[in-house]
């Protein structure tokens, strides 16, 4: 496996320009979006590349009308102006014209959460999962790591229909250093442990294991869930995964309580009658302007590890004992 | 008096074309089935449908686009981009008439059951995409023209608007890319007749040079008396011809709510619903 950690994108980029050379049927769309792969791409298939400019409701529009010609498209920009600056043509001539007319199209958001550190509330982005989840007939997948992102490329690139992939911007440490997960579950169970289970996606998985590595130090063991696909995961499986722990703890890079993955928890955990109680990490308040490093940012906003570890050791003093939980079984 | 030709210039496709002197008749037995329409269906936007009856009517019937009924979405066909929904209803006969689907449809238009709604879905064999939602069809045309372009065919995009849709940004973007991409299958069909919900678009915000914005971004525009259909006819026929490494525009002036007194050219003509007596009146008097 690859030992050296890259951006994502790029190893999403690089599998795209291998791919280009045997399937004449990928177009690759940006909106003034770039990197050192794509310019290999440019280079390589001038025909099936296309810069649309600062303009990302033609992004979509032109991905739309490629994709009803049976091109497989990539459209590319910044996570938030390739969700938010034209949810409304996401809407029209993707979500809902695929209901009728076959399409191939998978939206590549590169700066998930703060990834963009120093560049504020525009280029951040804490609300497309939320926006995203509330349109049918899109997958979203948020990957942790470049080894993940770079497998997830044939799920896009053979799945028919509509995907949103969130990338981080900057360069993330490899989870998956020995063997790719399991992409058709759609989550991955990093590690188990006793009484909480962490569920993180994208960047908090990397956070979830600073934070279960300190607790562990203090002889709690927690488990980690990587979930990769929001949308499309293996549901059965993800509640055996989580039945035995008391409490969930979700972990996101985006605002808290506003339909994110933790309502998607809620709402999981509620349909399934599961016998258990949760936590949210998510980012609190509002718009913020202050500079920092990303560490320093998440916790101002309750979601770096030293807030983590006080918010989550204060949430397992809340938790039943096991005992307890067995008695609530019992009466039940 | 009609006929049905194969022409042999389009590779065997299918491809109805009829004599032209009866072009006119057609429209006139458009625009009376349109209001029948509109009469037992009042949720339908008639004044905005009435409009570019004529438009239709030369790329549907003067053998302008290459299409087949029987097979909507056989990759041979010419690409007609309805992007002004709601105002296209008077496409409901012209595809009944075609064979898109039967006639009988007709009585369902926004009833239960049916297909035909208030404003027209992708579900209607016909229609390409999602057109309620107004500034879609350009940019979504200029996709499938660029993918035209690459796949190497040598069919024809048309996108029809309305001239109020063209407040919508979008299309600008649009625009743009289209010139820049020298996209010369594409065409853009404006249905201008100047009025959109509230009033007249010139009063809102003013589109009183519709040509030279166009063709300052880089468009072959032409203007037209959108309700002369031999002439509509003829420019789509040049238009169609030109291969100049520009996307081609026609402006066809017409009026909103045309051929119904009270209704044309009223300032609220979009949200004025005739009462069924007034479009039997004005049927009688319109009678063949």
């Amino acid at each position: 496996m690859n030992n050296r950690p890259i951006a994502m994108r790029d190893a999403f980029l690089d599998r795209i320009c291998q791919t280009m050379a045997e399937d004449d049927r990928i177009f690759f769309v940006t909106a003034d979006f770039g990197s050192p792969v794509l310019d290999r791409i440019r280079a390589q298939f001038p025909d099936r590349f296309a810069n649309v400019g600062i303009a990302e409701q033609n992004l979509i529009n032109v991905s739309s009308g490629l994709a009803i010609e049976g091109f497989k498209v990539f459209s590319y920009a910044i996570a938030p102006f390739i969700t938010m600056r034209c949810y409304e043509q996401i809407r029209v001539n993707l979500a809902l014209l695929s209901e009728v007319r076959p399409m191939n199209v998978t939206l590549v958001g590169v700066g998930a959460g703060y990834s963009y550190v120093v560049s504020g509330p525009t280029h951040q982005c804490y609300e497309d999962l939320t926006i995203m989840r509330a349109l049918p007939n899109i997958a979203i997948y948020s990957p942790s790591d470049h080894v993940t992102t770079a497998a997830l490329f044939d799920q896009c690139l053979e799945n028919k229909g509509l995907k949103y992939l969130r990338l981080d911007a900057q360069v993330l440490p490899i989870v998956y250093d020995s063997a790719v997960p399991d992409l058709a579950r759609g989550f991955n169970v990093h590690r188990s442990g006793n009484d909480v289970c962490f569920v993180a996606t994208g960047y908090m998985l990397h956070t979830a294991m600073k934070v279960a590595d300190e607790l562990a130090a203090s002889g709690i063991n927690v488990g980690i869930i990587d979930l990769f696909d929001i949308s499309r995961f293996d549901a059965d499986k993800l509640q055996v995964a989580l039945a035995s722990y008391a409490g969930i703890v979700t972990m996101e890079e985006g605002f808290r309580g506003r339909g994110g993955i933790d309502s998607m928890m809620f709402e999981f955990i509620a349909r399934r009658g599961m016998n258990t109680r949760m936590f949210n990490i998510g980012v609190e308040g509002g718009y913020r302007f202050e500079l920092g490093t990303r560490i320093e940012l998440h916790e101002q906003v309750g979601i770096g590890p030293q807030a983590v570890i006080a918010s989550v050791t204060e949430f397992m003093r809340t938790l039943p004992t096991t005992a307890e939980r067995s008695m609530s079984y019992s009466n039940n | 008096m009609l006929r049905q030709t194969t022409n042999d210039e389009y590779q065997g496709h299918p491809m109805i074309s009829h004599e032209l002197s009866s072009l006119p008749e057609k429209a006139k037995w458009v625009w009376r089935e349109t209001l029948k329409v509109h009469r037992h269906a009042p949720e339908t936007r008639i004044a905005s449908s009435l409009s570019p009856i004529e438009i239709f009517v030369a790329l549907y019937y003067g053998g302008i686009l290459r299409f087949d009924p029987q097979n909507p979405r056989e990759e041979q066909r010419d690409r007609c981009i309805i992007s002004k929904g709601h105002g296209s209803i008077c496409m409901y006969p012209i595809l009944a008439d075609l064979g898109f689907f039967p006639a009988s449809e007709l009585d369902r238009v926004c009833k239960a059951g049916g297909f035909l709604g208030g404003i027209p879905d992708p579900i209607i064999p016909g229609y390409e995409t999602v057109n309620g939602s107004l500034g879609h069809g350009m940019g979504v045309g200029t996709g499938v023209a660029l993918g035209l372009k690459v796949k190497k065919s040598d069919r024809s995009v048309f996108v029809v608007t309305g001239d109020g849709e063209l407040h919508e940004g979008a299309n600008w973007e649009a625009f743009m890319f289209a010139s820049h991409h020298k996209l010369d299958n594409l065409h853009l069909i404006v249905d201008d007749n100047q009025i959109s919900m509230l009033g007249q678009t010139n009063n809102i915000v003013s589109h009183s040079s519709l040509t030279a914005r166009l063709q300052a971004f880089g468009w072959d525009c032409t203007e037209v008396d959108g309700h002369d259909v031999l002439a509509v006819r003829e420019a789509l026929l040049s238009m169609k011809a030109k291969s100049e490494g520009k996307p081609k525009a026609l402006l066809a002036r017409t009026k909103k709510g045309h051929g119904v007194p009270s209704l044309e050219g009223a300032d609220l003509a979009h949200i004025m619903n005739p009462k069924p007596e007034w479009i039997d009146t004005v049927l009688e008097a319109n009678n063949e």
